[in-house]
């Protein structure tokens, strides 16, 4: 099978509810969770934290969420008809970008992972587990565009641009002084990430400034709204941060209808297309993520394992390394 | 220029300040867009001539113009002595620049068909290729391969390690030069993968674009880098 050897990896404990195609809030307090092996050795390791302190655990692989084997992933049309965003986006850039593109992310991600341990996973889950800590596995980069794909189509919307309202807005003007000072950014970061990628508004709750780190005291000040470039398929859940919007930086978004221009191609993205009804859904989700997850985390303090109820993290062999 | 030759670094920055108006003159050395040895349509069928206007006038000229905007900041923040910015420059140096010298190499390694181009390396080079890949079907095989499963943007080299006196084929990320994999290594053969580099034409497929560019691809060139670096 195609995956590496790599046989232990770090994934925080409190990963966030599944945002991508599946949607559902997969990961609640008692349930049980899911594990599994990377590699073809009998027995792997799997480190991650849990009530603060890094533990390893020897996993086998246990029922997926879902107990169903899944059939694969569905390429999604997006969420309007391929010639909707025209003039500023082509029906001709779609049928190449979500025809094309897209659609062999998806093919070939399913051609991946069939009869492997990430069969049956949620797309999310499997962007999370092959990132591998930035050492990332081969099937990494097809999850992840599937993912990043799916997010961009709905990022946008025929008569999109305009300005956002509500909590967004007011988050906004907070952590950028306002909303132009905002715009000014992240039309800078898209039009300065070089090579292929994305650049995205995030909202980021909780962490300090460095991946794999937890804020071990968290306050309100520290949840934030982010402008964050990545390169090639890399996307900000793989901090555990909530993406909000996305704009697609990689050529083929944009030759077809600007040739080398993509300073004009952002432009006429934040103008005409940005759906900021969905980005204001999608903060309203991402607050209160993290107001969940710190109540979670309280409780779970007070806790080694309740009586009657499944520990938190469904495990083979109960031998216990702490590092 | 002579002034250069006689004056030092601290009067030639005074003098930029008080003479403005002297265009071009700079502490340092800055850069133009090398023309084609060829039409834009002599590449056709293999690389249209509406990709090569594009690639050549658009994207290697953008490269130079920011190219040059970068050296002429890190120019005067060396001068300033300001460490911060000199740091800061330089992925716009590493990109830039890289971008210059990597398309100004990309124009000569292509060549239309009546100039030589697709014609196969004789010589030495030809004699090392064989050696090394079996024959030039296999070093293309190769070389297609790795370029189309490169992900993002970057470039596929056959380059010839001085130091070892072999030929390799690499990868290189975005616009960095193959010396970036290692010192010793001279380019003698890049296939820029990059999406502009052939998406008008062949859109998703890559591999279609690999296939086509050999029919363009000047060996003789990449024979005498090869014969002046073996010497």
């Amino acid at each position: 099978m195609m995956m590496t050897t790599t046989s232990s990896f770090l994934w925080s404990c409190s990963l966030l509810p599944s945002q991508g195609p599946n949607r559902q809030t997969q990961w609640k307090r008692h349930e049980k969770v899911l594990s599994f092996s990377l590699s073809c050795s009998p027995k792997s390791t799997v480190k991650f934290y849990m009530n603060g302190a890094l533990v390893s655990r020897q996993l086998s692989r246990k029922v997926a969420v879902s107990g169903v084997v899944r059939a694969g992933f569905e390429l999604k049309p997006p969420p309007y008809p391929l010639d909707a965003l025209e003039p500023h986006m082509s029906r001709e850039t779609l049928d190449y970008h979500w025809g094309k593109h897209h659609k062999t992310y998806v093919e070939n991600l399913n051609k991946q992972i069939l009869g492997t341990d990430l069969d049956g996973l949620s797309l999310e889950e499997v962007v999370l587990l092959s990132y591998n800590r930035g050492n990332m596995l081969p099937v990494f980069n097809n999850a992840a565009q599937a993912w990043n794909h799916e997010f961009f189509w709905e990022s946008i919307q025929p008569g999109g641009g305009g300005k956002p309202s509500g909590d967004l807005l007011r988050l906004i003007e907070r952590d950028f002084g306002s909303f132009d000072d905002f715009v000014e950014r992240f039309k800078a970061a898209a039009s300065s990430n070089f090579g292929s990628g994305w650049t995205w508004l995030a909202y980021k709750a909780n962490r300090l400034d460095v991946a794999n780190a937890v804020n071990p005291l968290p306050k309100e000040e520290d949840k934030k709204l982010v402008i964050v470039k990545t390169p090639n398929a890399v996307n900000p859940l793989v901090w555990d941060y909530s993406p909000l919007l996305t704009i697609d930086t990689w050529e083929h978004a944009y030759y077809l209808d600007f040739e080398n221009r993509r300073v004009e191609y952002i432009n006429t993205f934040m103008e005409k297309l940005v759906s900021w009804e969905t980005v204001s859904t999608r903060l309203e989700s991402a607050m209160a993520r993290a107001v969940q997850r710190e109540q979670e985390g309280t409780d779970t303090e007070d806790e080694e394992n309740p009586d009657d109820e499944e520990p938190e993290v469904y495990l083979d062999d109960a031998s216990e390394e702490v590092d | 220029m002579a002034i250069r030759s006689v004056l030092s670094t601290r009067t030639l920055s005074g003098l930029k300040e008080t003479s403005s108006k002297l265009l071009g003159f700079r502490g340092i050395q800055t850069f133009t867009l090398p023309d084609l040895p060829y039409d834009y349509s002599a590449l056709e069928p293999a690389i249209s001539g509406e990709i090569m206007q594009i690639h050549h006038q658009k994207h290697h000229q953008t490269y130079v113009t920011n190219y040059n905007n970068a050296l002429e900041q890190l120019d005067q923040a060396v001068n300033k002595g300001d460490a911060s910015t000199v740091v800061k420059l330089h992925s716009a140096i590493k990109f830039n620049g890289g971008g210059h010298v990597n398309h100004s190499i990309f124009w000569k390694n292509l060549a239309p068909v009546n100039q030589g181009g697709g014609e196969p390396p004789k010589g030495a080079l030809g004699g090392a290729i064989d050696t090394h890949f079996g024959s030039l079907e296999g070093l293309v095989k190769k070389m297609s391969a790795e370029g189309a499963a490169l992900q993002g943007s970057g470039w596929v080299w056959l380059g010839l390690d001085k130091e070892l006196k072999k030929l390799v084929v690499d990868t290189t990320a975005n616009q960095d030069p193959l010396v970036t994999k290692g010192a010793s290594l001279v380019p003698l053969v890049g296939i820029d993968v990059w999406e502009h580099a052939y998406y008008l034409q062949y859109k998703n497929v890559r591999p279609d674009y690999l296939k086509n560019v050999w029919k363009v691809i000047n060996w003789k060139y990449a024979s005498e880098v090869y014969e002046s670096e073996c010497k």
